[in-house]
């Protein structure tokens, strides 16, 4: 039988010591050891993103990464983005562009989203798309969620009215 | 999603790294060298792949970075593909393999793959295997014998396989410098996620209007990538202009083998080939972007 | 309503931000794999590798002694306990459909059926010894193809002596609604004949399913990612033959289920089983390639068409001969989904003569069911493409060969040759709409431009019109095609002693924003602030009574069933605020959330009456304590939305690419309550429609083995593959409730893929082409392209 391995990951900005089976996935140490049920797990081939964290400040999936390779090494969570109670920028954008409906690839479409913007802080539209390529949603059809990323980058996120401001894209017609 | 239980070391040195595989192999272990991870993992969770002993490659320094070296760079083997992508003297001297690099998988497994595990992997969709071989390569080898360096001609042995033997890692890859070529990777897929269906890496040299010399490699022809030498042939000499470029890369699909699967047949492939070569080598001539 | 009640629309309308993102947003989300009970076993699943054989022995003694394992359980240890699945609207009486134990006993049927089932301490230690069990099989063989499986000559399950499960006609001369198909084909003018496949899709909802059960207590407690707690908690009671009362079902966050989630899966029964075998709580999460493999697929028709029309484009009769892949079993509405499509294949449109006839036919593969837009998708798409083929045929344009046949504005309401009476629509108003978003004109004269040019990358235009029925379902109907249940919804509506508002609703939504919504139409009716609105949901024990999420019907029956509850509410506080305020009962008014004597200055509020109920020291003579009421709405007709969709297609004739230029689609969903969710899902739809067209295929090889079985195969678009959406709107109000509204969860998909493909096809027609499969992949509209130039370009 394996032996088990004793680690050590700072998660959210808390120091974590353990002792791990080799095999044990980042994201089932996140999720079973450490509680961190906020990061998800939606695919078993590395392809839908759900799990993205960052790793050292970049985006890494981590259903694809031994929790052993994380000794040693800084892990931040959908769980550790907003600071004293206040939503991150892309947390609150997500919320006013309606770019969730389920929620399953928010976490991942987020912390994707902020490596993005750290290493591209204005991207276009297109490079938005291209950037979150390695997430998969099922339910937005994705223009919110290129639309939250942009008001970001744009710095027109925070708006406390509780209305949609970009639902507005629609061109009504009443017709009896 | 769970992979089956194996022992696990990751050594600091290469040295080191060599006597795990060496102690592994004589205690008839099935020893797998995990490098980013990003094909390694996914099929040990599916359990295509079950070994009994991993050898991390990821604490050991030194096998990370672009160095220059003269006439030609090294790559570290463990360098991540974001890396390669974004590195100021691969943008200078062989900005194809940046552009080749860009296109694997996705951002997150670009900041965790690598280079030197991508290329072991030999995944003939792969999009490093075929600019490497244009662009001549050289692969530095490190086993119980020591040192061995084997040309890109030479690395991609078949499916999946390559001339790193069981025992040995792949510490770097030299590559010339192409500074002042003209060069294009043309990637075809059905969603932006996929692997190549085909795809094409050209490095041009044209002086005059005359191209002198053209390396074009090509993804997913065979089970290994593939020289497009009747191209290169037919381009070499030849004038830059889109009807020559045209003629040569008609001769793409030559002594190629392309598989027939979900994403397209043998006879769509070798089509591919020659429109992904046409484009590949108009990009690289500045004729035309690539689309 | 009573003319003394004045309603306040200051809600109902307006885009408000959703109440459920914030613990979305910040990973403190309640999915179901997030549970974790004390002492909890976790369960892996032995699955068949082969599609069709004899199980001859299931050999579980090295399993069982595999380090963690708890028990393993077979068919054979289950075969008295398990019952059957259901399958809750066999179509005709003499329906055909095998037993199906949740674990298979005797015989698999497709590749990916459970086999066993290990219980073990760990999730890792149940997958390892899932290699552990020795299971022999005697292979059988395999029927595959669904035309081949229609002649028999190899059958799906040994214990049944033919694969065909089921007819079912209808015929507009038989049912009175319209002429004779026959003879509206034998003086046709033009007959377009066509065969089109509705390939095989995976719903692939992002979270894979998941189910806890604890079975301690004196109920058994089951959270799973359902779109279904009542239908399921139903389900499981009858098929395991305990009490209804003793199971608790709880769909905490579920993500996503776009159909494939409205089911009793195998492994919900077998987590009980488990549980109850082991009196442990047990958890099951299935991979995405076992959720690929076994969760219920999609579509999967063949559809034999011939449209009959006079030359000056006026369709004259339509018949629909089908063929329909169940898969290996019948799952919970699996038999029903096509004839959910039979009523729509006349759509906009008002011809004569319709004659549908449907053969519902098992195969080996994964057994289909709901998926969104279940049946309307594949009836729009034979519609939408006859009408283009009919254009091309006679040389019009699509939009007026269409327009030529579509009910027109003034003929509402409009009795269909399917037998559904349309209340609404104006299809003139939606299409006007799109072609001036789209800018018609300028694309057609682009797409000739590149004609005339011959350039590489070619432009077609893609039209597609559609309407549905949404709403399901009004329960008289539902009988009437035999369905097992009726199609009602409950809600309840309680004024807390604080004054803030629960509503329960046994509408349970997955992602579709019900506690926004239903908050909005409680704030209006009752005058309350939108935050004083809590909406709860999705638990059996909460929400007592309710038929759940799935076919558009959330807003206009779960919604008008909440309306109800409220304007109950509001007549029972009427009441107390007259004996509050000594005055009588008819001179009570209601406005804003205060109840007036008319006029007087003398006013109380819905909060100071629901505290003086609950305090209850001073009501009226009989009146009960609290002010709550149920209400269940059963609708009178479905609703009916309708759109224009129109998409610029580019495809790349060297390499077969197809790309999306413009999309543009106009809905019309009636009244909106929140149009920020409603584009929502409209953006939602569009890309399940578009990758119907473009990308998604499930696909079996000879074996009977998914060869699209995880996501690396099976193309789920990103977003790079899909384009910015323009969206616009009209609004017809609906008749058939009292907001107006429609639905609007399945429009997108169903209008988008004969959008895109007609596009597709209208780019490389001139050029040859007649007809390309979905999905439309580079490789297939490349040989297509070839064989025009040879054979007629078929492919």
């Amino acid at each position: 039988m394996a032996s088990s391995k004793t680690i050590t990951v700072e998660v959210d900005d808390v120091r974590y010591t353990d002792d791990v089976e080799p095999r044990l996935l980042l994201v089932q140490y996140l999720r079973e050891r450490l509680g961190k049920t906020g990061t998800l797990v939606g695919c078993d081939t590395t392809n839908c993103g759900a799990c993205t964290v960052h790793l050292d400040g970049v985006s890494v999936k981590s259903c694809t990464m031994l929790a052993v390779q994380a000794d040693g090494h800084k892990v931040t969570t959908i769980e550790g983005m907003a600071q004293d109670g206040k939503l991150a920028p892309l947390q609150e954008a997500f919320h006013q562009c309606h770019a969730l409906q389920c929620g399953f690839c928010t976490p991942g479409m987020i912390m994707q989203s902020a490596s993005l913007l750290k290493e591209n802080p204005h991207p276009t539209e297109a490079e938005i798309r291209d950037g979150l390529e390695g997430n998969l949603c099922r339910c937005t059809g994705y223009q919110n969620i290129v639309a939250a990323v942009k008001s970001v980058a744009d710095g027109t996120v925070y708006d406390d009215s509780g209305v949609s401001t970009t639902a507005g894209e629609t061109e009504t017609a009443g017709v009896s | 999603m769970i992979p089956s239980a194996f022992d696990y070391a990751a050594p600091a040195t290469v040295e080191e790294a060599l006597g795990l595989l060496a102690a592994a192999d004589a205690a008839g272990d099935d020893v797998k060298v995990l490098a980013g991870g990003q094909s390694l993992l996914p099929v040990m969770k599916l359990r295509m792949a079950d070994p009994s002993m991993v050898v991390d490659l990821g604490r050991i320094a030194g096998l990370n970075g672009v160095t220059d070296s003269g006439d030609s760079l090294l790559i570290g083997a463990m360098t991540p593909h974001h890396v390669v992508a974004t590195d100021p003297l691969i943008a200078q001297h062989v900005p194809l393999l940046a552009q080749a690099a860009a296109t694997v998988a996705d951002p997150q497994v670009r900041h965790r793959g690598t280079f030197g595990g991508a290329l072991v992997h030999a995944d003939p969709a792969g999009d490093l295997p075929a600019p490497v071989l244009a662009a001549g390569a050289t692969f530095l080898i490190s086993g119980p014998g020591g040192q061995r360096s084997v040309d890109a001609a030479d690395f991609f042995q078949g499916y999946f396989t390559t001339a790193v033997e069981e025992g040995e890692i792949l510490t770097g890859i030299r590559v010339p410098k192409y500074t002042g070529w003209g060069s294009h990777y043309e990637k075809f897929t059905r969603v932006a996620q996929q692997w190549s269906i085909v795809a094409v890496a050209a490095l041009v040299r044209v002086e005059a209007g005359t191209i002198t010399e053209a390396r074009i490699g090509l993804t997913n022809m065979a089970s290994t990538p593939l020289r497009a030498a009747a191209v290169e042939a037919a381009l070499a000499g030849g004038p830059a202009t889109a009807d020559a470029i045209a003629a040569a890369a008609a001769h793409a699909a030559e002594g190629t083998d392309p598989a027939s699967d979900l994403n397209g047949d043998a006879a769509y492939r070798a089509h591919l080939a020659q429109v992904l070569t046409k484009r590949a080598v108009l990009a690289a001539v500045g004729l035309q972007a690539g689309a | 309503m009573t003319a003394t009640t004045e309603r306040s629309s200051a809600e109902v309308g307006k885009a408000r931000l959703r109440k459920e993102d914030r613990h979305l947003v910040t990973g403190r989300s309640r999915f179901t794999d997030n549970m974790v009970l004390p002492g909890m076993l976790h369960l892996a699943m032995v699955r068949s590798p082969y599609a069709h054989a004899k199980i001859t022995a299931v050999d579980t003694a090295a399993a069982k002694s595999s380090p963690g394992v708890m028990a393993v359980l077979t068919g054979a240890d289950v075969a008295g306990e398990q019952g059957s699945l259901p399958n809750a609207w066999p179509i005709t009486p003499d329906q055909k459909a095998p037993a199906h134990g949740a674990i298979a006993v005797d015989e698999v049927a497709f590749a990916g059926e459970v086999v066993a089932v290990i219980v073990a301490r760990t999730a890792a230690a149940a997958r390892d010894a899932v290699e552990r069990v020795d299971v022999s099989y005697d292979e059988l063989p395999v029927v595959m193809d669904l035309e081949e499986a229609f002649t028999d000559k190899v059958l799906a399950h040994t214990s049944l002596e033919s694969n065909k499960s089921a007819t079912w006609v209808f015929d507009s001369a038989e049912a009175g609604t319209g002429s004779s198909v026959q003879d509206a084909i034998d003086s046709a003018e033009v007959l377009i004949e066509r065969t089109f496949y509705q390939q095989r899709l995976i719903p692939a909802f992002m979270e894979p399913r998941s189910t806890v059960v604890d079975p301690t207590g004196e109920q058994i407690t089951m959270w799973t990612a359902t779109q279904i707690p009542h239908i399921l908690r139903l389900m499981l009671a009858l098929t395991l033959g305990i009490p209804e009362s003793k199971v608790r079902v709880i769909a905490p966050d579920v993500g996503g289920g776009f159909g494939g989630k409205l089911q009793v899966t195998p492994e919900e029964v077998i987590t009980v089983l488990a549980a109850r075998h082991t009196g442990k709580p047990c958890k099951y999460t299935e991979t995405r390639s076992e959720s690929l493999q076994a969760g219920h697929h999609g579509r999967a028709q063949v559809q034999r068409l011939k449209l009959s029309a006079k030359r000056d484009g006026t369709v004259t009769g339509l018949s629909v001969n089908l063929l329909a892949d169940m898969g290996a079993y019948l799952g919970l509405v699996t038999s029903g989904i096509p004839i959910l499509g039979a009523f729509m294949y006349n759509s906009i449109y008002k011809f004569p003569a319709y004659r549908f006839e449907c053969n519902n036919i098992f195969t080996n593969k994964t057994w289909t069911d709901a998926y969104r837009g279940a049946g309307r998708p594949e009836a729009t798409f034979a519609i939408e493409r006859l009408m283009d083929e009919l254009a091309t045929e006679l040389n019009m344009d699509p939009l007026a060969v269409r327009e030529k046949n579509w009910i027109r504005h003034e003929e509402f309401p409009f009795a269909t040759v399917a037998g559904l009476e349309y209340d609404t629509g104006n299809y003139e108003a939606a299409t006007a709409k799109a072609v001036d978003l789209f800018d018609y004109q300028g694309m057609r004269a682009e797409q000739k431009r590149r004609r005339d040019a011959n350039d590489p990358v070619q432009l077609g235009i893609g039209v597609s019109t559609f309407t549905e029925m949404c709403g399901l379902a009004p329960s008289r109907v539902l009988g009437s095609l035999s369905y097992g249940a009726g199609g009602w919804e409950h809600a309840q509506v309680r004024v807390l002693p604080t004054g803030n508002i629960e509503v329960v609703t046994g509408s349970s939504a997955h992602g579709q924003g019900h506690e926004t919504a239903w908050s909005q139409l409680v704030a209006d009716r009752l005058g309350v602030p939108f935050e004083n609105v809590e909406v709860l949901h999705g638990d059996t024990q909460i929400s007592q009574r309710g038929l759940d999420t799935y076919g558009s019907r959330s807003l206009t029956v779960g919604g008008m069933a909440v309306l109800a509850a409220a304007d109950k509410v509001i007549e029972k506080a009427k009441v107390v605020a007259a004996h509050m305020m000594e005055a009588s009962e008819e001179d009570i008014e209601f406005s804003a959330g205060s109840f007036n004597v008319k006029g007087t200055d003398q006013s109380t509020s819905l909060g100071e009456i629901a505290l003086a109920t609950f305090a209850a020291h001073n009501l009226p003579d009989g009146f009960e304590p609290n002010l709550d009421s149920d209400a269940t709405f059963d609708p009178s007709n479905f609703s009916y939305p309708h759109g224009t969709h129109l998409a610029a297609i580019e495809v790349d004739t060297e390499t077969g690419h197809v790309g999306i230029l413009k999309y543009v689609c106009v809905d019309d969903v009636g009244v909106v309550v929140n149009p920020m969710l409603v584009e929502g899902q409209v953006h939602g739809g569009l890309a399940q429609g578009i990758a119907q067209a473009l990308y998604e295929e499930a696909v079996h090889d000879d074996a009977g083995t998914l060869v699209t079985g995880s996501f690396v195969d099976y193309l789920v678009p990103s977003a790079p593959d899909l384009p910015h959406y323009i969206t616009g709107r009209t609004e017809t109000p609906a008749t058939s409730n009292q907001l107006g509204a429609k639905g609007v969860g399945e429009a997108g998909t169903i209008a988008s893929t004969p959008a895109i493909v007609n596009g597709v096809l209208d780019a490389v027609r001139h050029l040859g082409v007649k007809d390309i499969k979905m999905p439309c992949t580079p490789s297939r509209v490349w040989h297509a392209l070839q064989d025009a130039k040879t054979t007629g370009g078929v492919r």
